[in-house]
């Protein structure tokens, strides 16, 4: 059985998210070949154990994002299941070659098993579907649902040197404001809404993200009251789905639309001060404290470990 | 030239969904909405219509209660509405993608605009399956939308932050949350589109022979009960919370 992985990257290099994609597929059991857009990551993909393959795709296409013509040069090599990270540009692309080899997708998986029962999560949060399909069949994974495989191995690297005529011309390239880390891609991400009061007390959460290594978000209150804090910073049914190991909502009430996009971490910290705040009913650790009381002794507590 | 808007009726995110027989039990949905992103796919839609890139239609498949939100679409601007009645909750990715390709073909569109995923199946796939069918350029997270002469610019986010791009027709874009306000009916336009004719139709109506599914559902469950969290009071808890965070949890 084969499975093809679309390698997600990040700049030059691989984004961690493929090796938990190469951790499913040696679950699964087959032939592991990696295809790398651009060529970008083919080294950092052949030292992943399990891989077989790795295809280095250096096509003129690759030097900006256009699902169109990126898919109609990986469709040929898209064999047995293909599996992409469930990020914006992994669905995208996911989609296109799911239509160009002429089958169907299932995105945003949590969990298959061999056979091939998936499961995802629908209605925002509110329902489980598990469904199965068959091989060929293209699947997207949720960041942080699987086990990453380990170094350790050493795949050939083929480069195939194939473009395509490219529709979306990029004009412009606009840089993020900050340079913090994305929510979607922390092990721990904090939290404020619009319980902080004022976007320029984001800096105290800042403070705290800083002592652990964690990104910040918003919930969509705080991000529709205060220009100051961008949609990119929004965790939520209109922002960005959160799969991390800890989430710490502060002053944030846990409005449905805020739950949809954090409810499957791993573990939730609430500190709010109405201690009859929904955030409360999905948090394992509440603190019904203000944040100004709350956020100088967590930044102090986790400085000392 | 014809400007498509794709809209998708889903439950209201404020809706209970309830679970029985291993389906989630849609006729105890109390409130049905336009999905979120569709409905910035719409303002944007509506903007390029003012602009002269074309007339508006809007298109939604799925059940007879979708025709309501046709019905709120023409009240705020467009020019016409299709309804493709179908029941797609077992439909795979494939399936859907032909009816609607089909639908726009049959509206003549060579410009859809849509939202990203829909917030009851939260996938993504339709958009960016439909541009493949079309062979129409794709852009996906879009959050802008403007004509400049024969082409489009559009805003999208990409890794490193925000990006313009340009495309000619034929193209699709998929819609990301956009920083505009969403216009709302007045009651000239509520007035004007009862008077508006909704173009109902079928899948065979269109030409499409779906198949069969090849993804099969095979049960919908309630998301597993979380154990009661522990919940302390003041900030003086923090220590504790810390401490249990990094021995219990074992998370930091």
């Amino acid at each position: 059985m084969e499975i093809t992985i679309i390698a997600e990257t990040s700049g030059e290099g691989i984004h961690p998210v493929t090796e938990q994609l190469v951790g499913a597929a040696s679950s699964l059991g087959g032939v592991i070949t990696v295809l790398c857009p651009g060529g970008r990551g083919s080294d950092d993909a052949s030292v992943i154990s399990g891989v077989s393959k790795v295809i280095s795709l250096q096509g003129d296409c690759f030097s900006s994002f256009d699902s169109g013509s990126w898919s109609t040069v990986m469709a040929p090599f898209s064999q047995g299941i293909v599996m992409a990270s469930s990020s914006p540009s992994g669905r995208e692309l996911g989609a296109q070659i799911a239509s160009k080899i002429g089958v169907p997708i299932v995105q945003d998986i949590t969990g298959i098993e061999p056979g091939y029962k998936v499961t995802r999560s629908v209605y925002s949060g509110k329902a489980v579907e598990t469904s199965s399909l068959s091989s060929p069949c293209v699947v997207t994974l949720r960041q942080n649902a699987f086990e990453g495989a380990s170094g350790g191995g050493s795949a050939e690297v083929v480069v195939v040197d194939n473009s395509s005529e490219v529709s979306v011309s990029v004009r412009e390239a606009i840089a993020k404001a900050g340079e913090r880390m994305d929510v979607s891609d922390a092990e721990i991400v904090i939290s404020g809404g619009r319980g902080m009061g004022d976007p320029s007390n984001f800096s105290h959460l800042n403070e705290v993200a800083d002592v652990i290594g964690a990104a910040v978000g918003a919930s969509r209150a705080a991000v529709d009251s205060w220009d100051e804090i961008p949609h990119s910073m929004q965790v939520g049914q209109t922002g960005k789905t959160v799969n991390p190991t800890l989430y710490i909502a502060v002053g944030i009430s846990g409005a449905i639309q805020h739950l949809a996009g954090m409810r499957s971490s791993k573990y939730i910290v609430a500190i709010n001060k109405d201690p009859d705040a929904p955030i409360f009913g999905v948090a394992d650790y509440g603190i019904v404290a203000t944040w100004e009381d709350a956020l100088p002794a967590l930044k102090e507590e986790l400085g000392k470990l | 030239m014809t400007i498509a808007v794709l809209l998708k009726q889903v439950p209201d995110t404020t809706a209970k969904i309830t679970v029985s027989g291993g389906r989630v039990d849609q006729s105890s949905v109390a409130k049905w909405s336009t999905s979120p992103y569709d409905e910035y796919a719409l303002e944007y839609a509506l903007q390029l219509k003012e602009a002269g890139a074309g007339d508006l239609v809007a298109i939604t498949c799925g059940p007879d209660r979708a025709a309501k939100m046709l019905t709120d679409a023409a009240a705020v601007g467009v020019d016409s509405m299709l309804h493709v009645v179908a029941d797609t909750t077992e439909m795979d990715s494939k399936q859907i993608q032909s009816i609607l390709a089909a639908a726009i073909e049959h509206c003549g569109a060579d410009v859809v605009l849509c939202g990203k995923q829909a917030a009851d199946t939260n996938s993504g796939s339709t958009g960016p399956g439909i541009a493949s069918m079309m062979g129409a350029a794709c852009v996906g997270m879009v959050s802008e939308v403007m004509v400049e002469g024969d082409s489009f610019s559009a805003l999208r986010a990409s890794s490193s932050g925000n990006e313009r791009v340009s495309v000619s027709r034929p193209c699709l874009f998929a819609f990301d949350k956009a920083s505009t306000e969403l216009r709302r009916p007045n009651v000239k336009g509520i007035m004007m589109a009862k008077r508006k004719v909704i173009e109902t139709v079928s899948a065979s109506d269109l030409g499409i022979d779906m198949g069969e599914s090849q993804v099969i559902i095979e049960s919908h469950d309630s998301p597993p009960e979380k154990p009661p969290g522990q919940k302390f009071e003041g900030a003086d808890s923090v220590q504790t919370v810390v401490l249990k965070l990094r021995e219990e949890a074992n998370v930091i």
